[in-house]
């Protein structure tokens, strides 16, 4: 433990550069805003926090003045937009080797200005773990709130046994010598291998059987008819006791991690149960960001706790648990008015043994550990309408489990990403360094891809949600705050000038008539989506892409998913109270689709609640833009005019700025107002809202989950077509 | 696992007590626990024989008791542990001598060979065995040697063997003992322990690998856990590190290393005690930890290693133990199996090691014939002894 001064001068970072491969400026990112600054030496690693605040470019959109002007011209937009720089918030969390301590600190103490320092203690714990759930790869699950009390075991050379009971109280209650140190110690004796990692890899080829006596050995066939599982270790190493034999370095290297990664599981189990605890955290260099030993771990423990003891493991363990305390001190305000979320773009990956990965990315992710939080400015909680909101998870397909859509996935990210850079330089036509920092967007955005494509589970669980989030998050990093910002604006602009036609014809329609027509509408306003190949490949060569020729490409009914007829049966029945609609796309989804059965809900006595982003993805709406939707289509249609002043139209921001959404992350103020106007229906619309994530999400209430599959493959895995309609209506069980 | 098969064997009802006085159990008797190193066979000898039953004993039978008798070793492999021969012992009314002999599992076709050459099956006699090599060997004593195996569940024969032997004492001698001062090699003691208050016991056999059970009766018991760690590991890490080729030779070489200059201790990396964690400075960290360097790798000896692999598993066992005790709520812990058989160093070991973390709450107990008690169990199912 040491104190790092914030003053003094010192060497240059010479000696830095030589000893890591990355410049440092992106290891110790934003130093010289860091606010707060504490650094904990521990015995192998170092960790370091600070709190700082990053500068960035924000898109924001602002209605023209029409005061003292009664028409406007055709071609005018309808809004202005402006590009402004906003000062957030951001977590930094540093994990590296001592050997490069030195050269560390001397850059620390060269960009650290004005900081307070504090040394503080880092006791594990933390947000993000990680459990073995189905082979042969891992899902992360989202920390509990309350994590405490659970056992700790870290298992470095040897192995400490730690009982956590709060952030500050914790009791060693047991250790072992068989640890890290020993597999790599044993290891190195009996095949001459001197790399930890080489060790792991042989291990990863390896068959023990050929080296440890196994209850089939022993028991011959019977094994089966006795019940026993024939593959268990009897006697580990128990073959090897002969003279005429040899054995590969790859047996025994395997063996050598069942007999250790059994022995700590073992013994944690008996220390959960000696404490009665069933969640057991691991870390420590045996552990970390292995997925050969943490397999191990987890059958180990799955085995000898026969299930009752659950193994996890954090994807970025050891200052986590110190988030907490260091936000305590950092906040002088009520930190109950902020969230914070992982900034993907900055994160590290899991450190990796891969040896397939490039010697690059493997010096990185084995010396530097990243984690950055950014803050957000309000807090975010459930949907009060969940059903179950400790089991709910919002994304449809786990692309760690799911191998065939991660390849999928991942080339479709991978073939898009041209089209977005491309997009990103047009957003910006007069910056003069705009295609050198897409360029960048583009290194670093690929560069995940390809770590994803060795290990899916580097950044926690992957999604379709986390791969646009994670793009979303890279562009912010190169200030592409809002790309599709003009392309917007423009769809907004003839979109709107549609409106009064769209409504005149939906009004000649006989009621039953209208009610499809409007859902259709909805559908139809839904393939305008920017985010989907298909779609953008039209719409970039034809930007007057017909509303009717749209519908003409939806699928005729019955739909893929159909729950059409029920709806409308329900439509007959007395209005909704009040219902949340969740909004995809700007433009020609939300003004012609959105806005026209929205206003049908407000003639049926229904009061809405309209959610929208509050910060821009992809070509989704935001909240601003639909402030100013809403003003311009009050202006010309009475209804929704009424409805807004009234405040039986109301729009809110979801507090993301996601194409996905998570519906246990939404903005306070949302939540609040769904509780306070008894919301008994919600509306979901959009692949990524409604298909990629919330799929199978279970709530309290009504609910329509509605979209266009824009995606062939996808499409085609569901069992249908492109362009398929999914129309799922739910009522939940009594 | 579990417990294996069913408690009473299966098919040994050839001696059956339907009414009337049990007809008497026909020589040999014999004790067999086949385990997945060695296999164990006790024999009754019996020692009242009268000059009438001389005369009609078959000359197949003759043959087998004069030569396991006769002899102390059996081929190239065979071992009779004279020493733990237990004198004058009344079984089922008959007096006699029980013999303790052990051979690799990997000449049990031998053995079969022999019971066929030596026209075993003519005697018509039930063999009882237990240990896992009952069931993989049953077929070819079936089929070789026309032999019927009684399999007998290893657990209950273990239990059973335990409390027998320990009731019959050792030659006039405690079976039992435990060690005091057993860190000190100047004032440590052997000492004789009266196993009079045997429940709960905590049971940890270490063979190849480790069983833990815990006793609360002579029925009542439970296996808690086990571990692959056992003499198997030791004994095969000391032949792939060392080169050694027996057991003995794997001992001796223990008995000259020293293991600090393979394991990193706790002052190893903290100059002294860790006072934090309440850990003394000679305990050891990282088994193996001082091996991750490269010039302390060439400095150790085979000896060092052959230390260092015992004092880890012993340790390791040591450690599972006394948290199974703490988990069961048990004192007493007796440690049995063929590891322990002249491994004065790694009893010990568990001896203090038991004492020290446990802060004097835990007493490791031993026995004398250490690795017998499945075998003897064997043969008192085969009498039908409760």
């Amino acid at each position: 433990m040491a104190e790092c001064g914030a003053s003094g001068s010192g060497s240059s970072g010479d000696s830095l550069d030589k000893s890591i491969t990355l410049p440092p400026d992106e290891i110790f990112r934003n130093l010289e805003n860091a606010k707060r600054f504490a650094i904990d030496i521990g015995g192998s690693l170092t960790k370091l926090a600070y709190y700082s605040t990053v500068q960035h470019k924000v898109a924001k959109v602002r209605s023209f003045d029409h005061s003292g002007k009664d028409t406007e011209r055709e071609h005018e937009p309808p809004y202005e937009i402006s590009v402004q720089e906003e000062i957030t918030a951001r977590l930094h969390f540093i994990k590296f080797e001592n050997t490069y301590i030195e050269a560390c600190l001397d850059f620390i103490k060269d960009h650290l200005v004005n900081t307070e320092t504090k040394v503080i203690q880092a006791t594990g714990g933390g947000a993000f773990v990680y459990q073995k759930d189905s082979d042969p790869e891992f899902r992360f699950q989202t920390n509990h709130p309350h994590i405490f009390p659970y056992l700790l075991v870290n298992i470095g050379s040897g192995v400490s046994i730690v009982k956590v009971e709060t952030e500050d109280r914790f009791e060693w209650v047991g250790g072992s010598s068989i640890g890290g140190g020993t597999f790599w110690g044993l290891g190195a004796l009996l095949t001459k291998t001197k790399k930890f990692d080489e060790l792991l890899h042989l291990a990863s080829r390896g068959q023990h059987s050929n080296v440890d006596m196994l209850v089939r050995d022993v028991y011959g066939g019977a094994h089966q008819t006795l019940g026993l599982s024939g593959n268990l270790i009897a006697s580990s190493f128990g073959k090897s006791a002969t003279a005429d034999q040899e054995f590969s370095k790859e047996d025994m290297a395997k063996s050598l991690l069942h007999m250790i990664s059994n022995d700590i599981g073992q013994l944690a189990c008996l220390h959960a149960r000696l404490h009665s605890l069933d969640r057991v955290y691991f870390g420590g260099f045996f552990i970390r960001g292995h997925p050969v030993t943490m397999r191990t771990i987890t059958y180990s423990i799955n085995f000898f706790s026969k299930g009752e003891v659950q193994a996890l493991f954090l994807r970025h363990e050891g200052y986590l648990g110190a988030i907490g305390a260091f936000l305590k001190g950092a906040e002088q305000d009520n930190p109950n008015q902020y969230s914070w979320g992982e900034n993907y773009a900055g994160s590290s990956g899991l450190m990796s043994a891969s040896p397939e990965l490039g010697p690059a990315q493997r010096a990185r992710s084995g010396t530097f550990d990243l984690l950055e939080m950014d803050r957000l400015e309000r807090p975010l909680v459930d949907l009060p309408l969940l059903l179950d909101p400790p089991s709910y998870v919002p994304d449809t397909v786990d692309l760690t489990d799911d191998a065939l859509a991660r390849k999928y996935w991942l080339t479709c990210f991978e073939e898009a990403l041209d089209g977005v850079v491309k997009r990103a330089v047009a957003s910006q036509p007069d910056s003069v360094d705009a295609a050198e920092r897409a360029e960048k967007f583009r290194q670093k955005y690929w560069n995940k891809l390809q770590t994803l494509r060795q290990q899916p589970f580097a950044y926690g669980t992957l999604t379709v949600r986390s791969l646009l989030d994670t793009r979303e998050h890279c562009l912010n990093e190169f200030n592409f705050p809002d790309p599709y910002s003009k392309v917007k604006q423009r769809e907004n602009g003839v979109a709107l000038r549609c409106f009064p036609g769209v409504v005149r014809s939906l009004d000649a329609l006989g009621w039953e008539e209208r009610q499809l027509a409007l859902v259709k509408g909805l559908l139809a306003g839904n393939v305008f989506d920017w985010g989907a190949k298909a779609v953008s490949a039209v719409l970039e060569s034809d930007p007057y892409f017909g509303f009717e020729e749209a519908k003409r490409k939806l699928q005729e009914r019955p739909w893929l998913v159909d729950s059409y007829s029920e709806w409308l049966q329900r439509l007959k029945g007395p209005p909704h109270k009040c219902a949340l609609i969740f909004a995809d796309n700007s433009g020609i989804d939300i003004i012609l689709g959105v806005f026209p059965f929205v206003r049908e809900l407000l003639l049926r006595g229904t009061e809405v609640i309209l959610a929208c982003n509050s910060g821009p993805a992809l070509n989704d709406v935001t909240h601003s833009e639909s402030l100013i939707v809403a003003e311009r289509i009050a202006g010309m249609d009475p209804v929704v005019h009424s409805a807004l002043q009234e405040e039986r139209l109301l729009l809110v921001q979801t507090g993301s700025s996601s194409p996905c959404l998570d519906l246990s992350r939404l903005d306070k103020g949302l939540a609040a107002l769904v509780r306070e106007r008894g919301a008994d229906l919600v509306v979901i619309e959009g692949m990524g809202r409604a298909v990629h994530t919330n799929y199978h999400a279970a709530l309290r209430c009504e609910s329509l989950k509605l979209a266009v599959i824009k995606n062939a493959w996808l499409a085609e895995r569901l069992g249908g077509r492109l362009f398929s309609v999914i129309f799922k209506y739910e009522v939940p069980a009594e | 696992s579990g417990r294996v098969g069913p408690a009473g064997g299966l098919g040994c009802s050839e001696s059956g007590t339907f009414g009337g006085p049990p007809a008497p159990i026909v020589f040999p008797w014999f004790g067999l626990d086949i385990g997945g190193t060695l296999v164990k066979l006790v024999y009754f000898e019996p020692k009242d024989i009268t000059a009438e039953e001389e005369e009609e004993e078959v000359e197949s039978l003759k043959s087998i008791r004069k030569y396991l008798t006769s002899n102390v070793a059996y081929g190239s492999t065979g071992i009779r542990d004279v020493h733990l021969e237990l004198k004058d012992l009344t079984l089922c009314g008959r007096k006699g001598n029980l013999h303790f002999i052990r051979f690799p599992t990997h000449d049990m076709p031998a053995f079969i060979q022999m019971g066929r050459d030596k026209n075993f099956s003519s005697l018509h006699t039930v063999f009882c065995a237990t240990g896992g090599g009952a069931y993989k060997f049953e077929q070819d004593f079936l089929t070789i040697g026309d032999l019927q195996l009684c399999k007998l569940d290893e657990l209950d024969c273990l239990i059973k063997g335990i409390l027998y032997i320990d009731s019959v004492g050792f030659n006039g001698r405690s079976q039992c003992y435990y060690f005091e001062n057993p860190a000190d090699s100047e004032k440590c003691q052997k000492l004789p322990f009266d196993l009079k208050n045997p429940y709960p016991l905590l049971l940890v056999n270490i063979g190849s690998g480790v069983s833990i059970l815990a006793v609360y009766s002579k029925d009542n018991y439970k296996r808690v856990t086990g571990t692959s760690l056992g003499g198997g590991t030791f004994f095969g890490l000391c032949c792939l590190l060392t080169g050694c080729t027996t057991f003995e030779e794997a001992l001796e070489m223990a008995s000259r290393g020293d293991s600090t200059k393979v394991d990193k201790l706790v002052r190893d990396i903290y100059g002294g005690d860790y006072e934090r964690f309440g850990l003394p400075g000679w305990a050891v960290a990282s088994s193996f930890g001082n091996m991750m360097s490269k010039e302390k790798r060439e400095a150790v000896s085979k000896e060092d290693l052959a230390r260092a692999t015992l004092i880890t598993i012993t340790n390791n066992i040591g450690s599972i133990a006394r948290m199974c005790a703490l988990n069961e709520n048990i004192n007493q812990v007796v440690f049995v199996g063929n590891f322990l058989r002249i491994n004065t160093i790694a009893m010990r070991l568990l001896a203090y090691a038991l004492d020290y973390w446990s802060k004097g709450q835990l007493k490791a107990l031993f026995s004398e014939h250490e690795g017998y008690f499945g075998a003897v169990g064997a043969l008192l199912e085969l009498l039908k002894i409760p």
